[in-house]
């Protein structure tokens, strides 16, 4: 199926491909020709792999959540534990991925957006280790939610640019990053943080990121002889969720679901879940689905998490969702935040937000199946940077 | 002939650059965009490019963002810049114009209608600044049907290559972007747009216009004496913006600054 995705010109499907400025387009082609070439080079391969084994931690263990399990009464829970990853988050496989990339292409200057931070972390701590330049394109609002993670990218000496276009989060990060790269096109290496953006930055993320779905397959098979039932992971953009299920792709008993921001619901209006409730359309250099208004205008998205909050979502995940291969379901703010206590209180495991929405969807699925079944679930970061967000909501409710 | 076309060939018959203002539709306000353009072309415009207001203006720098984003505030959807259109052309037959902007609004009112409709309004070519012509052959077939001109950008990273793929489907004319950065970004090196601009003209016959960093008339005039066409946009808008707050303003003092490109540029032609 899926697996053999993106064709030469990115598209998955109908979705992906190429939208940029004429100016991109050369710098796209030699990036294109540069992963190719590292992709196969087992030089490049075995450095990623010493660096995730050595510097990321690698690999992270997957957890039997034996009490939460019994509580929730019926499938076993399993967490992939990427939050155990140094910086906290799975951004990091990918921006290592993407730095050691931009050194071998003679790059000295790296760009990042990022919308929780993580992405923004990661990618200055991979640039402190690499001498790089770093500058980060965060939007405001953004920057006010995630504070801790503002301090740590200074502290790692790269420059945390705000960005007041737009809705000032997410997506106008992105516009903000391109239009960077399109002026400093031949020093600047651009690292995306998801799996979205024009080719090859949809394919190569998800190739980063599916050692997430490789380590978790194999120690799935060793620990219990078998494969999951289920995989469950946050869609924002989507780079955690493709990378646990790509692996999984040709293993058509595994259901794969991706879990969307319903933000107040998606009745409201007020969400992040263009595969639940947008249509396709072409932002940030690919054809995807998209939160638009009639017009082709992109609308402003709401989730309690900034990391979900963005309108678009990788074009594979459009395309396993046309395909159904794999199923979109969405859950709101307040059943995040209450999968977020659950975790804490019953495992002694702080969840991010992002993360916070899959485990919520899992606590739906998991009393539909037996006890003999088991739920994989990514869980993509750890919620040290939602302290403050988390925090002042408890203080709300008084 | 297209309207593009013949313009261009009245200009080249008397040696003349011609003088391509960009607008945003709707900046700041409506009912401000018709009468604009009409002013424009009295001041000297030969080709107006309208610009189609977009969320996110990938390819723009700040002051046409902000133009867009007040356009949007007053809910100017495509539909709306094609009436626009269609009003101009009721008492200008001649002036071509050029919609710019970002593919979505278009993939959201589909392909085909979109090109039924922009023939219908007057529209003469689209130039969508996100879609190079790989990426868009559905909707540049669509618009061949409607004999709209499908317009494309150059870039100083454009290979030679890739100007011989990208002349072979353009349309009316060619825009060269003059540096590396976004609309109304500051640099700008006459020798080297020079030197680009001879290797285009050496693979096609298309009138070869320069945008981006055109800023004054010293700018304007640097690049008429090497283009086929100057355009114009974040300095134009950045006026039209200075004037916001009084809109009755806005034709003449933006029609005065294209009045003095006008000069300038017609100094530089033999």
């Amino acid at each position: 199926m899926s697996a053999d995705l993106p064709d030469e010109l990115g598209h998955f499907g109908r979705y992906g491909g190429t939208f940029v400025a004429e100016t991109l387009m050369e710098p796209i082609a030699q990036l294109r020709e540069a992963y190719a070439q590292a992709r196969q080079d087992p030089a490049f391969l075995a450095e990623l792999d010493a660096d995730l084994q050595h510097y990321v931690g690698r690999p992270s263990p997957i957890y039997h959540a034996e009490r939460l399990s019994r509580e929730l009464g019926g499938a076993q829970l399993y967490f992939k534990r990427e939050d155990l990853n140094h910086t906290g988050a799975h951004k990091i496989n990918s921006a290592i991925g993407q730095a050691l990339l931009a050194k071998r292409m003679g790059k000295t200057r790296i760009i990042a957006e990022t919308g929780a931070g993580q992405h923004g972390v990661a990618t200055a701590t991979v640039a402190a280790r690499l001498g790089l330049e770093c500058v980060v394109f965060m939007g405001e609002v953004d920057i006010a939610r995630q504070q801790p993670n503002v301090q740590r990218m200074q502290l790692l000496g790269a420059e945390v640019r705000s960005v007041a276009s737009g809705s000032k989060t997410l997506k106008d990060a992105l516009n903000e990053a391109m239009r960077d790269w399109v002026t400093q096109v031949d020093n600047t290496f651009y690292i995306i943080g998801t799996v979205a953006g024009p080719h090859p930055y949809p394919m190569m993320v998800r190739d980063f990121q599916s050692v997430v779905g490789r380590e978790a397959r194999a120690q799935f098979l060793t620990l219990t002889g078998q494969l999951p039932d289920a995989l469950v992971a946050c869609v924002g953009g989507g780079s955690n969720a493709i990378g646990l299920f790509h692996p999984f792709l040709a293993d058509e008993d595994v259901a794969l679901y991706g879990v969307e921001a319903a933000g107040n619901g998606l009745d409201s209006g007020m969400h992040a879940a263009p595969l639940n409730a947008g249509k396709p359309g072409v932002l940030h250099g690919n054809r995807t689905y998209l939160m638009e208004d009639a017009d082709g205008q992109i609308i402003a998205t709401h989730s309690i998490s900034a990391g979900l909050d963005y309108p678009g979502v990788g074009p594979e995940h459009a395309w396993l969702k046309d395909t159904q291969r794999a199923t979109y379901v969405a859950v709101t703010d307040d059943q995040a935040l209450e999968a977020f206590y659950c975790l804490t209180r019953s495992e002694g495991i702080i969840p991010a937000l992002e993360s916070s929405h899959a485990i919520a969807y899992a606590s739906q699925l998991a009393p539909q199946l037996t006890p003999a079944q088991a739920i994989l679930i990514n869980l993509s970061g750890r919620g040290d940077k939602d302290m403050a967000t988390v925090t002042a909501l408890a203080e709300d409710a008084g | 002939m297209s309207r593009i076309a013949a313009c261009f060939a009245t200009l080249r018959a008397r040696s003349k650059t011609a003088l391509i203002p960009f607008v945003t539709a709707g900046d700041p306000q409506p009912d401000v965009t018709v009468p604009l353009l009409h002013t424009l072309v009295a001041q000297g415009a030969d080709i107006i490019e309208l610009g189609v207001p977009f969320s996110d203006p990938m390819a723009d720098g700040p002051v046409i963002q902000l133009a867009s984003e007040r356009a949007l505030a007053h809910g100017v959807s495509l539909t709306r810049v094609l009436a626009m259109v269609a009003e101009f052309r009721q008492t200008d037959s001649t002036t071509p114009i050029v919609l710019m902007g970002y593919l979505n609004p278009l993939e959201a009112m589909g392909y085909a209608a979109f090109a039924a409709r922009a023939q219908q309004a007057g529209v003469d070519g689209v130039l969508m600044v996100d879609s190079p012509p790989e990426a868009c052959t559905e909707l540049t077939d669509c618009l061949q049907q409607q004999a709209i001109d499908s317009i494309f950008l150059l870039a100083p990273t454009t290979t030679s290559a890739r100007i011989a793929q990208i002349t072979r489907v353009a349309r009316g004319f060619v825009y060269y972007v003059s540096l590396k950065g976004v609309t109304g970004a500051a640099h700008l090196d006459t020798a080297s747009v020079a030197a680009k601009l001879r290797e285009i003209r050496a693979q096609t016959e298309l009138p070869v216009g320069v945008g981006f960093g055109i800023r004054d008339a010293a700018t304007a005039r640097a690049m008429a004496a090497i283009a086929d066409a100057v355009v114009v946009g974040s300095a134009l808008v950045a006026r039209i913006a200075d004037c916001a707050d009084q809109p009755d303003q806005i034709p003449t003092l933006a029609g005065a600054f294209l009045a003095e490109l006008r000069t300038a540029i017609d100094s530089s032609d033999p």
